[in-house]
């Protein structure tokens, strides 16, 4: 059980966001996607040359910007 | 039937927004503009992706001999205020009687927060359990009438799309008690703690904001209760949607779909001008119509005989025919209200503006633009942009109008300010491209690929420039990317029809108009005074000649005509791709501008122009001079 970033995620791992770094109104932003704490999310797609990460969570594709992914920690489920 | 009253003015004004006897809330993305339609006979643009209606539509529904005011507030994630759509949807809830919230049946989890802060608001209400087809396809299964007992609200299963379970919705909201304030929720108060914790105070106006942990809680345990996930194999649409966000896969799907897609447009477009079928030079198959040769066919013999009735060179026949080529109608260069007038919009843009449309309504219905703004996402950003920008600039691919408009999907009052002087600078308009394929594809393909090319560069280097130049909050992307979704050709149908007549009506008009601006010019020798004033510029920076002001001039009312006006000047190839380009760039139409008037405020438009003014001397003079000849 290790602890990271969104974005150091491999592809197709899947992890429990542990804590969301960021201010009110990021939190809100991400909260209507459905990405709080202790949502689990799995990771499709991270896009070349500093691009969006795309996770699946409660079955729906999210894309969600370089900048922002790096301020998620989750823990891995592979550990 | 109804009446449509697109609401079009900024959503930002603090204004009374108007009362409805129906409001529809929810989600970005959830089908509430295609319910609407079905509910009030309005068409309305839907497409598959967050954030198409941006303002709000208000109509009329007739339903059992009575007539009901219908508004489709912009999607909202919650009532919450963080962006303009949301501060919009909150004011309309204030006056609306009743509210329909849309939810979406395949993620109930994140749909019924905002419906429990709407219940919380005291309103009468629906839910509409929308996409149930495509829930019960993706193998989740909703207890309705036990969501509807916990809710304390009426819950309806839908499908906007095919109509089914609306006339329940409707009538599940007529019957409503107007009177009943939904603080007793039905009598459960046991099943609503968080509303009995925080009860609506003696009807006064505020919003009441359930505390968000303990609302995500309550959601769960509803969640929980209602829904059952059957397992389900991984079908090859859901292998194919991972597969086209791949960042291997989905980078090669993304070339491959912006190809095609331009190819379709070409093909479509030349088959609807001249009948021909194929992508370069000579088509593989010639069949007997085509907008051009109905024209020549059917519509050249008429004026023919009207232009000897008339008698060549009356003022008249130079008004409604134009001048004589060779004895003969050149549909593009006569330039009377009835050849060229006509032929311009019907015969020469028309076909492709169908053809743009028809392909962009698949991308958009599918789902594919959300996944496309994933792949551009890391170059917009080198512009100071998201790749969600890249909607607004397809939409201006197509009509410089729409596209500025769509800019309001943006967060920022910057982004939206880069996205729209970067669409009325270097993104040519259907109408534009038609003309210019017409014209200048006539002296080979390359030219035209070339100020395609050119544009490109304008478009990424003002873009460059603007985002170290232009201040402000650079926000993230942030999306959900809609599953993909089988267009359904009803709706792809009517959303072409309404563009393609959308077209006409505002273009037509103006296109008669400007053929009779540039005539009377012409004939009352106007021109020749500007062309003198204007030749250091045109002459000498461009190299074109100083007649070239006059098109240059009549492009601030429409792009394609001035076009057309190129047509009888003998231009080189280098002329007309400088001329293409230059006037492609050179002050928006007049339609474009208005908006952008509307869109930025007086200050950004202003230093929208001035940008746009430096750019195109900067760069067609740079032009003239970088080609040897």
């Amino acid at each position: 059980m290790s602890e990271k970033l969104l974005t150091d995620l491999s592809i197709n791992e899947e992890a429990e966001i542990v804590e969301i770094r960021g201010g009110r109104g990021m939190q809100a932003r991400l909260r209507a996607l459905g990405l709080s704490e202790g949502q689990h999310v799995k990771k499709l797609s991270h896009v070349g040359l500093g691009g969006p990460v795309v996770i699946l969570v409660n079955r729906a594709q999210v894309a969600i910007g370089r900048g922002m992914a790096r301020r998620i920690i989750v823990r891995s489920n592979d550990g | 039937m109804a009446k449509a009253n697109k609401d079009s003015s900024k959503p930002t004004r603090k204004r009374k927004h108007v009362a409805s006897d129906i409001l529809l809330v929810g989600q970005p993305n959830v089908g509430k503009s295609v319910l609407f339609s079905r509910m009030t006979g309005i068409r309305t643009i839907a497409s598959n992706y967050p954030g198409t209606t941006v303002g709000y539509t208000s109509g009329r529904m007739r339903f059992a001999n009575d007539i009901y005011d219908v508004v489709d507030a912009p999607g909202t994630y919650s009532l919450e205020p963080l962006d303009d759509a949301a501060k919009v949807a909150v004011d309309l809830i204030d006056e609306a009687r009743r509210i329909i919230n849309v939810v979406d049946a395949t993620h109930l989890e994140r749909h019924l927060t905002l419906t429990l802060e709407l219940i919380a608001q005291g309103k009468p209400m629906v839910v509409a359990l929308n996409m149930s087809d495509e829930a019960r396809h993706k193998g989740i299964e909703i207890d309705v009438s036990r969501l509807a007992k916990r809710l304390g609200v009426p819950v309806i299963p839908t499908v906007a799309r095919t109509g089914e379970g609306v006339k329940r919705l409707i009538l599940a909201t007529l019957s409503l008690d107007l009177k009943k304030i939904g603080r007793e929720e039905g009598g459960h108060p046991g099943h609503h703690p968080h509303i009995a914790h925080h009860p609506v105070g003696n009807h006064t106006r505020g919003h009441k904001h359930i505390p968000e942990k303990k609302a995500w809680t309550k959601v769960g345990e509803i969640v929980d209760e209602v829904q059952i996930l059957h397992h389900h194999h991984h079908t090859f649409g859901q292998w194919f949607e991972e597969a086209s966000v791949h960042p291997v896969w989905g980078g090669l799907v993304a070339i491959l779909v912006l190809a095609v897609s331009f190819i379709l447009i070409r093909i479509i477009g030349e088959f609807l001008i001249g009948g021909g079928i194929g992508i370069v030079g000579n088509p593989w198959v010639e069949l007997p119509f085509g907008t051009e040769k109905l024209f020549e066919v059917a519509w050249k013999p008429v004026m023919m005989k009207l232009s000897g009735l008339l008698g060549e060179g009356s003022f008249l026949h130079n008004l409604f025919i134009g001048q004589l080529i060779g004895g003969q109608i050149d549909f593009m260069q006569s330039f009377g209200i009835l050849t060229s007038g006509l032929f311009i919009p019907l015969g020469a843009v028309l076909p492709y503006i169908v053809s743009f449309y028809f392909v962009l309504g698949i991308l958009e219905d599918t789902g594919y633009l959300p996944r496309l703004a994933v792949f551009l996402d890391n170059i917009m950003h080198r512009l100071g942009l998201h790749g969600y920008a890249i909607i607004p600039t397809l939409l201006g691919l197509g009509c410089n109008v729409p596209g500025v408009m769509a800019t309001r999907i943006l967060e920022t009052k910057r982004q939206r300010f880069i996205t729209a002087t970067l669409i009325s600078i270097a993104v040519p308009c259907a109408a534009l491209q038609a003309m210019i394929i017409g014209l200048v594809g006539e002296r080979g393909l390359w030219p035209v690929a070339l100020i395609y090319g050119i544009l490109f560069v304008v478009w990424i280097l003002i873009g460059v420039i603007l985002r170290f130049t232009s201040k402000g909050f650079r926000p993230e992307l942030l999306i959900e990317i809609p599953p993909y979704r089988a267009p359904s050709w009803r709706a792809l149908g009517s959303k072409l029809w309404m563009r393609i007549t959308g077209f006409l009506k505002e273009a037509l008009p103006v296109v008669l108009g400007a053929v009779v601006v540039v005539n009377l010019l012409y004939q009352f020798n106007v021109f020749r005074y500007i062309a003198r004033a204007a030749a250091p510029v045109v002459s000498f920076l461009w190299g074109l000649p100083k007649e070239a002001i006059a098109p240059l001039l009549v492009g601030i009312l429409r792009k394609d005509v001035a076009i057309g006006m190129f047509a009888p000047l003998n231009l080189t190839i280098k002329q007309l791709v400088i001329g293409s380009v230059v006037l492609s760039m050179f002050f928006p139409c007049i339609a474009t501008f208005v908006i952008m008037f509307r869109e930025l405020g007086l200050k950004d438009a202003l230093k929208s122009i001035g940008i746009m003014f430096i750019a195109v001397i900067i760069v067609g003079t740079a032009i003239n001079f970088l080609w040897p000849g």
